[in-house]
This record gives C-alpha cells, sequence and structure tokens, in this order.
C-alpha cells in the first residue's frame, strides 16, 4: 500500500506531505510538463470542444446501450478465438487471473502498466500465491521496488527523485556494478531497460489493462509511450487483459475521436506513442504473439453507478488531467488520498470502491474549483459528483457534529433576517473593534484553522445592511 | 447464476431496461454495421502532396526522422545510409512482406538482412506499415504471417517504409481501408500505431527516448 | 419618452454585508451610473451555498426559497460575487428538480440573476463613468464566476476604462486561491498550501493592488498577504470601478 496510508487519516496524510520537500518539488513539475503540455496541445486542435462533446456521447450512448455492447465485444473476441471472463469484484478478478496463470505453468509474469489490476490488488493476490509479477512501465517497476502504489495513475512514481530511482536499483539489481555511474535519469532508464527487457524475454504470462474494448472487432486498445505493453503481450505465450466494463466503445471510429482527447489531456502529446489494438492469439502462420488470449472482464460495483448521480463518472478514460489541474492534489500529491484513484476523479470513484465511511474526507478535501471538470476530456462534471458524495455523507450522519451543529445554526440564523441583522451587527462591530485600526486580526477565538496561516481582515465596522438603511435607502 | 449473467442483469437493471425492449439492440446494431464517422479534424484534410508534408513534419515533430525516397528500389540504399550514418553494422531483420522481399538488395553488398521474428538481438528492425497519418505523424502496423510484431519493438532502431500513397489524412481512412482489407469487423492479430519513439518520463518528468521499445524509429515515404 | 429604469435588486451577499460595506456601495453607485433603478430588499441574508457545499440539501433550500421569494419581483437581480451568483443561478434550478412550481421560480430567477461585472457588460452594455486609479494591478479570477458563469474579460474589460491603471497578469491567474468555503478551515493547512501559491504568483507580477470579484477569494489572500507581510493591496473590482477605492484596502491598516 501507500506506506499504509488511508483515506480516513488524510488530514494527517496530508500534513505528512506537505512536510516533504523532495515531494513538493517533484509534484511542482506537473505545472511545466503536464498542464502546460496540454494547454499547447489543446490549443492547437481547433475542434478540441467539439471532440469533448463527441466522446462525451459516445460513453453516454454506450453506458445506455451497455449490456449490448459488452455482449458483441464478447462474441467477436470469442469469434477471433480468445476467452472472455466475468468478473463480479476483486476477489473474482484475481482468482480468474491466477487459475489462467496456474494452468499456463507460469513462473514468470510481466505486467503493463495497468490501475485496474492496482484496483484489485492483483500483485499482492499473485504474490501470496507464489507469483511474483514484474512491472515494465518504467514508473510501476520503481514504485515495485520501493514497496509503494502509485501516486499518480498516468505518473505512478510522479513523487520519486532520480537519487531515490538509484538507490533502490543499487538495492536491488544485486549484480550491479557498484562503479557504474548511475547520476542521470538516461542511465537510469538504460539500467532499466536491460534489466526489464531479461523480464520481457523470459515472461510466460503477460497482464495488461485496456483503455478501450472495442465492440465492433473483439480488439483490446493499450496505449502506452514505453511500449512496456506491447513487450508485455507479443513475447509470453498467455496474454490476459484485465479490464473494467465501461472500457466498451462501439467501434473504431469511436476510438479514434477518444484518442484524440486521451494523450492530449494526459500528457499534452498529440498521440501516445503506442496505441495497439490486440484481437484474439496468434493466427495460423503468424510469427510471433501470444497463443492463447483471455480478457477478464470486471464489474466491482460499475454496475452499480448505472443509472445513479455517480454514471457520469464512468465516462473517465483515466487521462489524469483532473489530477493535475487539482489545487489540492498539487499541493500534497497522490498518496495522501490513501486510494487507488488520486486526485478529483479519485474521490469520485473511491467511496464507491471502498465505501463513503471510509472515504469521507475525500468528497470534502476540494475547494469545488471546478478546474477539473474545466479540463476533463469526458466533460464529467466531477463538482457535482463530490457534492453528490457530501449530501449522502449529510444524509447517513456522517458528517462531523460540529459541522452538522454549525450548518443547523447557520440556517437558523440566515432564515431570521431580523435576527441575523442584530447578530452580524454586533459581531462585524465587535470584529472591527477588537482589530482596532490594525484592519487585521492575528487570531480570533474559533477561527484557528484561519488564523494559523493567515490574519483575518476586520470588517469595516457596521453592515452594508445597517449602513443602508442609515441613508434611508431601500 | 455465472458472474456474466449477473453482471449483465445488475447492468440492465440499472438500466431500468427490459429484454423486450427491440429499439435497444437495433441501435447497437446500427450503430456497429454503419460505424458513423464521428468529429475529424480539418488539420488532415488537404490534397495529396500537402497531405503528405504535414506527415513527413509531424514526424519530425515527435522525435522520428524520416527520408523521403522516389521509388521503392531506393529502400535499400536508403537503409544502408542510414545504418552508415549511425555507426551501426550493416545488418537489419525484417519480415517475408513481399513489399520489402522483393527489393534489390543486392545491390548492398555489405548488408546482411536476416528474416523472420526478433528474439531481442537484433539492433535494427525494418517493417513495411500499411499506412501512415498525416494528422500525428503516425504509422499503422499490421501483424500477419510476414509481418512479426516484434520487429516493431525489440531492435534498437526500427525502420519504417511507408508508400505515400497509403498516407492518410486521418485514422478513420485507415480504419476503413483496414475493413476492406480484412473484412468488416475483422482485424489482425496486432494493429500497431506508431507515433515516434518509444519514450518514457518516468524519472523526474524527464522526457527520455528508448524506454522499452525503439530508441529511434526512422521513416522512409517512397514516392 | 424615456424607457423606464430597470428595477435591479442588489444582492449584497453575506461576506459583503459584514466585511465589506464599501464593495455593496459601489455596486450601487456603478448600476445608479448606468442607469438603473436600484434597491437593497431587507431581509436577505445568505444564499444558501454554505449548506449546499456540505452536502446539506434541506438547509439550501431553505435559503433559496427565502432568496427567491424576495427577490423575484425585480427585473434584475445583482451579486457582487460570481460564487453567489453561480449558486442562483447554476445550482438553484437543481435544488428543486422534484417540486416543478418551485422550480420554474428558481429558473425564473436564474435567467435574471447576474454577477455584477457581466450585467454591466454582457447585459446594460454601458461603459461605467470613469474612475482614477494610478498604479498596476493584477486581476484573480475567481473559480465559480470564471467557470460557471464565463466571468473573465468583463472585468478586465471595464477595468481598461480605468485612468492610470495598468493590468499585469499573473502566471495563472485561474488558479483556485484555496479559500472553497468551509475547506479553508477544515483542511487549513492544504488551504495554506494553495494561498501560498496564489500569493506567491501575485507578488511575482510586482502588481500593487489585488483585485478580485468575489470577497470570499480577497479575504484569503489579503489575509495571506497580510501575514506574509506584503503591501500588496486588495480590493473588490467594483471599489475601483466605482471610484471607491480611497478608504483602507481589505485588512489593510487603518490611517
Amino acid at each position: 500500500m501507500s506506506g499504509g496510508l488511508t483515506s480516513l487519516s488524510f488530514p494527517k496524510n496530508a500534513h505528512a506531505a506537505l512536510a516533504n520537500p523532495p515531494l513538493l518539488k517533484a509534484i511542482a513539475h506537473i505545472e511545466e510538463t503536464l498542464v502546460s503540455g496540454r494547454r499547447r496541445a489543446t490549443e492547437a486542435l481547433p475542434e478540441f470542444e467539439a471532440l469533448r462533446d463527441a466522446g462525451r456521447d459516445i460513453k453516454a450512448h454506450t453506458l445506455a446501450h451497455l449490456d449490448l455492447y459488452l455482449e458483441a465485444f464478447e462474441r467477436k473476441v470469442m469469434e477471433a478465438g480468445g476467452f472472455v471472463h466475468w468478473a463480479a469484484d476483486a476477489a473474482d478478478a484475481n482468482r480468474i487471473i491466477l487459475d489462467i496463470c496456474q494452468k499456463a505453468g507460469a513462473r514468470r509474469v510481466t505486467k503493463g502498466k495497468s490501475m485496474i489490476t492496482e484496483e484489485v490488488g492483483l500483485n499482492a493476490y499473485l504474490q501470496a500465491n507464489g507469483i511474483a509479477p514484474v512491472e515494465t512501465d518504467l514508473g510501476e517497476y520503481i514504485i515495485q521496488l520501493r514497496g509503494e502504489t502509485p501516486s499518480h495513475i498516468i505518473a505512478p512514481a510522479v513523487h520519486v527523485n532520480k537519487e531515490q530511482v538509484a538507490a533502490d536499483f543499487r538495492r536491488v539489481h544485486t549484480d550491479l556494478d557498484p562503479k557504474r555511474n548511475l547520476e542521470e535519469p538516461t542511465s537510469l532508464l538504460a539500467e532499466a531497460r536491460g534489466v526489464l527487457r531479461e523480464s520481457f524475454l523470459s515472461a510466460d504470462v503477460g497482464i495488461t489493462g485496456a483503455n478501450f474494448l472495442v465492440a465492433e472487432t473483439g480488439s483490446t486498445v493499450i496505449v502506452t509511450n514505453e511500449g512496456n505493453g506491447d513487450l508485455t503481450q507479443i513475447l509470453p505465450k498467455t496474454h490476459i487483459v484485465l479490464a473494467s466494463i465501461e472500457k466498451v466503445v462501439p467501434t473504431l471510429e469511436d476510438v479514434a475521436t477518444i484518442m484524440r482527447l486521451l494523450a492530449r489531456s494526459a500528457t499534452g502529446q498529440e498521440m501516445s506513442v503506442y496505441t495497439t489494438f490486440s484481437t484474439g492469439p496468434r493466427r495460423p502462420g503468424d510469427p510471433d504473439g501470444p497463443e492463447a488470449f483471455h480478457v477478464v472482464l470486471l464489474d466491482n460495483g460499475r454496475s452499480a453507478m448505472l443509472g445513479s448521480e455517480f454514471e457520469d463518472m464512468l465516462r473517465c478514460i483515466r487521462c489524469g488531467a483532473c489530477i493535475n489541474h487539482c489545487p489540492v492534489y498539487r499541493s500534497i500529491g497522490g498518496h495522501a488520498y490513501g486510494s487507488v484513484y488520486p486526485g478529483p476523479m479519485g474521490s469520485v470513484l473511491t467511496p464507491s470502491l471502498q465505501g463513503l465511511e471510509k472515504s469521507a474526507h475525500l468528497a470534502n478535501a476540494s475547494t469545488l474549483c471546478g478546474r477539473c471538470e474545466s479540463v476533463c476530456p469526458m466533460r464529467i462534471p466531477l463538482p457535482k459528483m463530490l457534492r453528490h458524495w457530501r449530501e449522502k455523507e449529510f444524509e447517513r450522519h456522517l458528517t462531523p457534529k460540529k459541522a452538522r451543529f454549525g450548518l443547523a445554526a447557520w440556517r437558523f440564523l440566515a432564515t431570521r433576517p431580523r435576527l441575523y441583522g442584530l447578530a452580524t451587527r454586533f459581531g462585524a462591530w465587535g470584529l472591527a473593534r477588537l482589530a482596532g485600526r490594525d484592519g487585521a486580526l492575528r487570531q480570533v477565538p474559533l477561527a484557528g484553522g484561519w488564523t494559523r496561516w493567515r490574519d483575518l481582515p476586520a470588517p469595516e465596522g457596521g453592515t452594508f445592511r445597517t449602513e443602508w438603511a442609515k441613508r434611508g435607502r431601500k | 447464476m455465472s458472474s456474466r449473467d449477473a453482471i449483465l442483469g445488475r447492468i440492465r437493471r440499472s438500466l431500468g431496461v427490459s429484454d423486450s425492449d427491440a429499439t435497444r439492440p437495433a441501435a447497437v446494431r446500427h450503430r456497429l454495421a454503419e460505424t458513423p464517422v464521428n468529429v475529424v479534424p480539418a488539420r488532415g484534410q488537404l490534397p495529396d502532396a500537402e497531405r503528405i508534408d504535414l506527415f513527413v513534419r509531424k514526424v519530425g515533430e515527435v522525435f522520428a526522422t524520416v527520408v523521403r525516397l522516389e521509388g521503392r528500389d531506393d529502400i535499400p540504399a536508403a537503409v544502408a545510409a542510414y545504418l552508415r550514418d549511425r555507426n551501426l553494422p550493416q545488418a537489419i531483420r525484417r519480415g517475408d512482406d513481399p513489399r520489402l522481399a522483393d527489393l534489390p538488395w543486392e545491390r548492398e553488398a555489405q548488408l546482411a538482412v536476416a528474416t523472420g521474428p526478433s528474439e531481442g538481438r537484433d539492433l535494427v528492425g525494418l517493417s513495411h506499415a500499411d499506412a501512415g497519418v498525416a494528422e500525428t505523424g503516425t504509422v499503422v502496423l499490421t501483424s500477419g504471417p510476414d509481418n512479426p510484431t516484434t520487429l516493431n519493438f525489440l531492435p534498437d532502431h526500427h525502420i519504417v517504409v511507408v508508400d505515400a500513397s497509403t498516407v492518410a489524412g486521418d485514422y478513420e481512412t485507415v480504419w476503413a481501408d483496414l475493413r476492406r482489407r480484412f473484412g468488416a469487423g475483422l482485424m489482425p492479430r496486432t494493429v500497431n500505431l506508431v507515433t515516434g519513439p518509444s519514450r518514457s518520463a518516468d524519472i523526474e518528468e524527464t522526457l527520455l527516448l528508448g524506454a522499452h521499445g525503439p530508441r529511434s524509429l526512422h521513416i522512409l515515404v517512397v514516392g | 419618452m424615456t424607457t423606464p429604469k430597470p428595477r435591479v435588486a442588489l444582492f449584497v451577499t453575506c461576506l459583503v454585508d459584514f466585511f465589506r460595506p464599501t464593495v455593496g456601495f459601489s455596486a450601487v453607485k456603478l448600476l445608479e451610473d448606468a442607469g438603473c433603478d436600484v434597491s437593497v430588499p431587507a431581509g436577505q441574508t445568505c444564499c444558501g451555498q454554505p449548506a449546499y457545499n456540505s452536502g446539506d440539501r434541506a438547509g439550501a433550500r431553505a435559503l433559496a426559497e427565502q432568496v427567491i421569494a424576495l427577490f423575484e419581483g425585480f427585473d434584475h437581480v445583482v451579486i457582487p460575487s460570481g460564487s453567489c451568483a453561480g449558486m442562483v443561478k447554476t445550482h438553484y434550478p437543481d435544488l428543486f428538480s422534484g417540486e416543478p412550481n418551485w422550480r420554474l421560480r428558481a429558473e425564473a430567477l436564474a435567467d435574471k440573476t447576474h454577477e455584477l461585472t457581466s450585467f454591466l457588460v454582457d447585459v446594460l452594455g454601458v461603459a461605467p463613468l470613469p474612475a482614477t486609479w494610478e498604479g498596476t494591478a493584477t486581476y484573480h479570477d475567481s473559480c465559480s464566476g470564471l467557470r460557471e458563469l464565463g466571468v473573465k474579460d468583463q472585468p478586465r474589460r471595464l477595468l481598461s476604462a480605468v485612468d492610470g491603471l495598468a493590468i499585469k497578469e499573473m502566471r495563472d491567474p485561474e488558479a483556485c486561491c484555496g479559500f472553497g468555503g468551509a475547506f479553508c478551515v477544515k483542511y487549513d493547512e492544504i488551504s495554506n498550501a494553495i494561498v501560498e501559491r496564489k500569493v506567491a504568483d501575485v507578488r511575482s507580477t510586482g502588481a500593487e493592488l489585488l483585485l478580485a470579484g468575489d470577497l470570499g477569494c480577497l479575504l484569503n489572500i489579503a489575509g495571506k498577504l497580510r501575514r506574509e507581510g506584503s503591501s500588496v493591496e486588495v480590493r473588490h473590482v467594483a471599489e475601483v470601478l466605482a471610484g471607491m477605492a480611497n478608504g483602507p484596502a481589505i485588512g489593510e491598516t487603518r490611517k
């Protein structure tokens, strides 16, 4: 896990993150890389906004017909000689994948970068059952060596600096020449490339996720920059794809539309380096490719989100734009969330996955600034859904007592204008007096959260309503 | 009840739909059969010469290199020149694709040409793309008996031949072509859309080329 | 025959009422200069946003009903705050999804409710009377105004007519300041990290004046600037536009 952090201890996690300068320095890079990259790429494509509408419509149509598109996809996979397995939850998915690995006699398993295998905790499960999968995405590999979880869905090791990577490589790559220079990212990459090449070539089973499942053709699609997903699937005898049910889209045309949104939103590339469509196992006469092709379709709570106020979240294509643009994520990084998916998309998704009781902080730890929605390629109304979770929390009486009392008191006062007028008049007068000529207060009773960090500007004195009335106005 | 039926049942319940509703299957059949085109950027919708120019420019933007050749017979010399320029041994591996096999390789006496899939020991792989996409400088490679996918990923250098006449403005044109060649709803095992050489930014968000796949991608546009 | 003056109700907002009446008077002046017949309905308190953003729908509804009843009789409702205007314009109708009657009333009110600068520019289309402010200012785009209502060019266009005022943009004027209502005290440490970045951006412009259209953001940014000992003045945009920026700025020592 992410150092054992949970969403329950979010404020404590955030506190620790804010006292971690290397982490803060690492996150600060996001501005000049991912954020400015996205800005440039979207500005360079006049159709970007129209594509966002089209992307939203594709997913909305697909979700409204999800059962039928999944059946169509399944049929095409089987026609191409592949197998389709259905997993209701994480335990099901893990069991199915272990079973395929065991039947294939797998000793070595490689993995392409996949958030869905993080969601189900596949690595830990396989390990407990005697199979140690090797993560092959460079970032995933680094955090696997460190025993951590991803702190970002597209840049899993964004929190790690190069000195830490060098130390990890020296610790784990025992035959590494101690004199070898590992100061620069290039030498680190060369070292990882060499080690992982061995893993690729000796793997019995390769496991990947999928960015899309194409109902028209039965293809699974993965998008990577490194090529890890490709080497994971073309070299071993067995290729297993784990994908959640909402990844299905109708046609290749629909993939093209969303592809145009994905990389631009994620990294600012117009296209990721490798977009690979895999359809069934290798064909007669093919000189390479897997001999067996399995797709595991995972529900894990998605079917219950359909038709609910959280359905729009199923449009998410995991680009990470909301995360990159989130002022909260940019302050504390991903691990503080204590969940598989960080940032705004994670705060909406996580309560569905691990229960609201364990995740209540996440929906609240947002300024609702709306930047996430404004950059979401699929136009998911993330702030609205964060608010829905707050409503559920309030309905189920999970909101802290102090906050409930405060809200009730405010409602009591604000629905009684005369009393409200008196109270605010008295309060404004009092605070202004307390501040004197200073104009601001360094400490205010009951406002420690504010004054710990900033002064409280003092009221001018009289409230507007009293001053207005003094002028005889209506 | 199987997991399959349970999941599909839950989906139908959540959506509030019943099996007897015939309009939903009709909508799905229609979309899968008609494969309607969504929004296609105007960027690639150009006359032939300008479209190929755009492709060449876009290839350059993604850190790949590109050379234009007048005819197919120029390919062996261009391959040899690339190897020389990079101080690489005169050796490549390619598939048996007739578009690559039927070339005057004998003109490059120094060049050793191996064929078949790669096992990871080749420095340079040569492939023939089925198409290029001008919109993003992407090449489209399909797997088949004569076109091993391993050649696209294992060698350090990947040289890809693209016929200028197959450079499309957009992906949708390529899909239509795939359907013509392989049949509606059918795909070769692997279709690779490749846009530049392998890269990673996983260490301190520093962009590095050659993560797992080829460190360099060299494209020969013929015609 | 002159056309009758539009009857405009000013919803001053609870924060302006309590902390910064000058903003309310500035708004009145701007509206009257633009030819409006301005009223400030007595009995106005809060738009319900704190309850709404805390998941208390019933509390939010109670206040929304009060606001609707109080303001629906006017031609226009103008609010010197993007977030309160956003609440009325985009969220009130959602609050009454199950009740068609209330929903119609909420939608009608939403249609005629406007954030102050967008009302002046987009609805009235008049240039305010010339004002003067000597120096350089930078403008913070408050989140709700910007992203729920599209308030971006309107304040800048109005400010461009202020004599002596030059605008120097921040690197990221659209970044949240970290206020977020209850967020700023509930997750105060994170809020502080966010406002630290905002204040650094403000200070790096070298501007002497920070303007915005929302008092929540302004209190937060002014409080942080004060704590850091900065001399950057903080004011609501209406104060400068109305030529009422002579008194102490937000959080500034009184002379």
